[in-house]
């Protein structure tokens, strides 16, 4: 009893105060910011794995990059990922980042649908599936409830059955393989219920996009509430995004 | 000769390869795995001139050498099973059935491994895999997955109890199969192939990129300089430290240790959190690079990880020691989920899971690649085989860990400013390189054509041998037993599924 009750004293607390504020430690890649500046960009496209990057405008899809970051250590002039973890939306157009518009990416309220914040605000219970994920993004989404980030505190948990979930979290480039069990997934859970897709190989197939052993036809039939970026997303990344979806928080300028 | 003898990270000519025919193909590679110092790192098949070359693997641990043979098979064909006399072969003829048709006769049951979008028969489906049934009015079924309860990939877990008793457990896998190894084919960038060796297991990134780097660079001819066996030597170890400590906040979590499970949990933060200052990615993912660094190690993150290791594991030590001493703990721990050395042995288990049953199998000791050779590794052996055994080898596994990159950062190598790109890889060529992930040994074998293009890659995950203890472990045990075995080998879906 004495041991455990040092072990909590030596381990203090360990909580975020606050996860939208917070800065996250070191040379973490969250949303790029594109200069003006002239370059041979015939060869910028060269050095992205996925086509995530393009050109005339210069411009970088955060729904297929990678955060590899390969772009900036080649053009460090023209291209810098900045901290900013806030990159989450709900508008698969916002992920595209723009050359020379220094802009934040936010969520789009028009949207929002209605019910959203009307049931989910105080309470949003999760089912997740990994329908070829790597492992990554599922170990960072079971971060998201840690004793550091602490998701539970909003009341946005993850549950073990559908029947008990208001939404489904998709990680992976969905495989042939998982497309029916994600489908009955969906089903089960209860109207109304929303869709996340997390990390890049879910909002986009990733680097797996042309692989014949995936079937990403569910993305056709049902609408996305969310996109959460990254390879894999940072639970900071995750945790705004879904907070902004519930609590409808307004744009800030 | 009977086969070639190469190193870890040797290339050769691919028609130096012998090949032989069936029969001695057979007897040369039976007779080898009846010695506990070798074992089958792979065994896989690949279409070459209109036939199946078949190319085995043999790891001789004693000699630090790896045994290459091969033989000719046509697709379809049958073919008398190596699996009769030595089990370890059983899921690579699996595999090779899948892919190619070819019938193994005297295996024990030519189950599909994963559903692979190129499988030889179009009809198959994951729907109906063939599960072991037995006919009982005592005994009942009990299904799981392929959707797990936790935040966990899928694979569908088929128990067959006696009451609360299991009696046989099998395991079907194949949900999350992306076709990787093709990719690696069609994929022609080096950044592309970066990426998808990062994406092959996210919690090993780092072992099965450095895989990659060390193959592609062995292809190339490269010598890799100072500082990048350094950086990949490591990254492995932080990679081994943040995840033992994960998975023992896992295994308290499944036995209701809710002071363990808190705070292991939060100490892989610091050790992730460095990857993130160091490369910007908590999983370490964009940090290997074949013939390049794009994120050199210097004497500030040096001392920001003493600072870091240092805290660790004062607490790491204060919370293993309650732990490894709570009744409650250990009472779930121990004589749970054991796998024996015969066993083991016999099924040609790699890693974590081999030296828990006292094999001597790591390849950080036996084959060394990048600065392993200077760390002079002693494997951590155990001999009990049980839930208790993986706890005690990670725990030391975390120290060992933290005392090689101690000496690591005691010497480290400057940065090379004048690299210069890779050359193209050699034509006509087979190489082979072996990494001691955290998990196990991780191996990548590649092949070139007559222009040095990539003809074939071939990735082996130690999930790939692992799987079958886990399904060994559980029997005779209580099925509440079993998440805390799952999560004390912590096989992952991705890299076998590939």
């Amino acid at each position: 009893m004495i041991n455990n009750l040092k072990i909590l004293l030596h381990q203090r607390k360990q909580y975020l105060p606050d996860v939208t504020t917070v800065e996250v430690p070191g040379i973490f890649r969250g949303l790029p910011v594109i200069s003006q500046e002239m370059i041979a960009e015939e060869k910028l496209e060269d050095c992205c794995p996925t086509g995530a990057l393009s050109t005339l405008p210069v411009q970088i899809d955060l729904g297929k990059c990678t955060f590899c970051g390969e772009c900036a250590l080649r053009y460090p002039s023209k291209i810098k990922f900045t901290k900013e973890y806030k990159i989450a939306t709900n508008s698969r157009e916002r992920l595209i980042v723009k050359e020379g518009l220094k802009k934040p990416i936010h969520l789009d309220p028009a949207l929002i649908r209605k019910e959203i914040g009307k049931y989910f605000s105080g309470s949003l219970k999760l089912r997740q599936v990994s329908a070829g994920g790597d492992g990554s993004c599922e170990l960072e989404l079971g971060a998201c409830g840690n004793v550091n980030f602490d998701m539970g505190r909003f009341g946005i948990e993850f549950v073990a059955s559908p029947r008990h979930a208001d939404g489904l979290v998709i990680t992976g480039p969905i495989t042939q393989n998982m497309a029916e069990p994600l489908q009955i997934c969906y089903d089960a859970i209860p109207d109304p219920k929303i869709i996340i897709l997390a990390g890049t190989d879910a909002i986009s197939g990733g680097i797996f996009a042309d692989s014949p052993a995936v079937d990403r036809s569910f993305l056709d039939t049902h609408t996305i509430d969310l996109y959460v970026p990254g390879n894999p997303i940072h639970p900071l990344t995750f945790i705004n995004g879904v907070l902004d979806l519930i609590r409808n928080r307004k744009e800030k300028k | 000769m009977k086969s070639i003898s190469i190193k870890n990270n040797e290339h050769i000519a691919l028609d130096s390869i012998p090949i032989l025919d069936y029969q001695t193909f057979s007897d040369v590679n039976t007779a080898l795995l009846q010695k506990e110092n070798h074992h089958c790192v792979n065994y896989y098949g690949f279409l070459y001139l209109g036939k199946v070359k078949l190319i085995c693997c043999i790891a001789d641990d004693l000699n630090n050498n790896i045994l290459v043979s091969s033989t000719l098979a046509d697709a379809k064909q049958t073919l008398p099973s190596l699996s009769r006399q030595c089990l370890a072969f059983e899921k690579f003829e699996r595999e090779l059935h899948e892919n190619f048709g070819i019938q193994f006769e005297g295996h024990p049951w030519l189950k599909p491994v994963r559903y692979a979008f190129n499988k030889n028969d179009k009809n198959s489906s994951i729907r109906n895999y063939p599960f072991f049934k037995i006919e009982s009015e005592e005994l009942h079924e009990v299904g799981v997955g392929p959707i797990h309860a936790g935040i966990i990939e899928p694979g569908h877990f088929r128990f067959i109890c006696n009451g609360e008793q299991i009696l046989h457990l099998e395991i079907q896998l194949g949900f999350q199969h992306r076709g990787i190894e093709s990719l690696f084919l069609q994929k022609e960038k080096l950044i592309q192939r970066h990426t998808l060796a990062e994406n092959i297991a996210g919690d090993s990134a780092v072992g099965h990129t450095t895989a990659f780097a060390n193959l592609w660079e062995t292809l190339c001819r490269h010598e890799a300089d100072a500082a990048l066996h350094f950086n990949r030597t490591l990254a492995l170890e932080l990679e081994r430290i943040a995840i033992h400590t994960g998975d023992l906040s896992g295994m308290c979590t499944d036995v209701a240790y809710q002071l363990g499970s808190a705070v292991f949990g939060r100490l892989r933060t610091p050790i992730i959190n460095f990857f993130q200052q160091w490369c910007g990615n908590r999983i370490a993912k964009s940090l290997i690079r074949a013939g390049y660094n794009p994120f050199p190690f210097t004497p500030e993150l040096a001392e920001k990880l003493l600072q870091v290791l240092a805290s660790f594991e004062t607490d790491f030590e204060e919370i293993c020691h309650e732990t490894f001493c709570a009744p409650t703990v250990l009472g779930r721990f121990e004589k749970t989920g054991i796998v024996t050395h015969e066993q083991a042995t016999s099924i040609g288990l790699v890693g974590m899971a081999a030296r828990m049953t006292n094999i001597n199998r790591d390849i950080r000791a036996s084959h060394p690649y990048n600065f392993y050779p200077s760390l002079s590794h002693t494997p951590i052996l155990k001999h009990h085989g049980d839930v208790y055994s993986r706890a005690q080898i990670k725990r030391e596994e975390v120290k060992q860990s933290i005392r090689y990159i101690r000496t690591l950062l005691m010497d480290m190598p400057i940065e090379n400013l004048d690299r210069k790109p890779l050359p193209n890889p050699l034509p006509n060529t087979f190489a082979i390189s072996l990494v001691e992930g955290w998990r196990g040994e991780i191996c990548h074998c590649a092949i070139t054509d007559d222009k040095g293009r990539l003809m074939h890659y071939k990735i082996k995950d130690p999930s790939f041998h692992n799987w079958l203890a886990l399904g060994l472990a559980v029997r005779n045990n209580e099925i509440s037993d079993f998440p805390i075995s799952n999560k004390s080998f912590n096989l992952s879906y991705a890299g076998h599924d590939l």
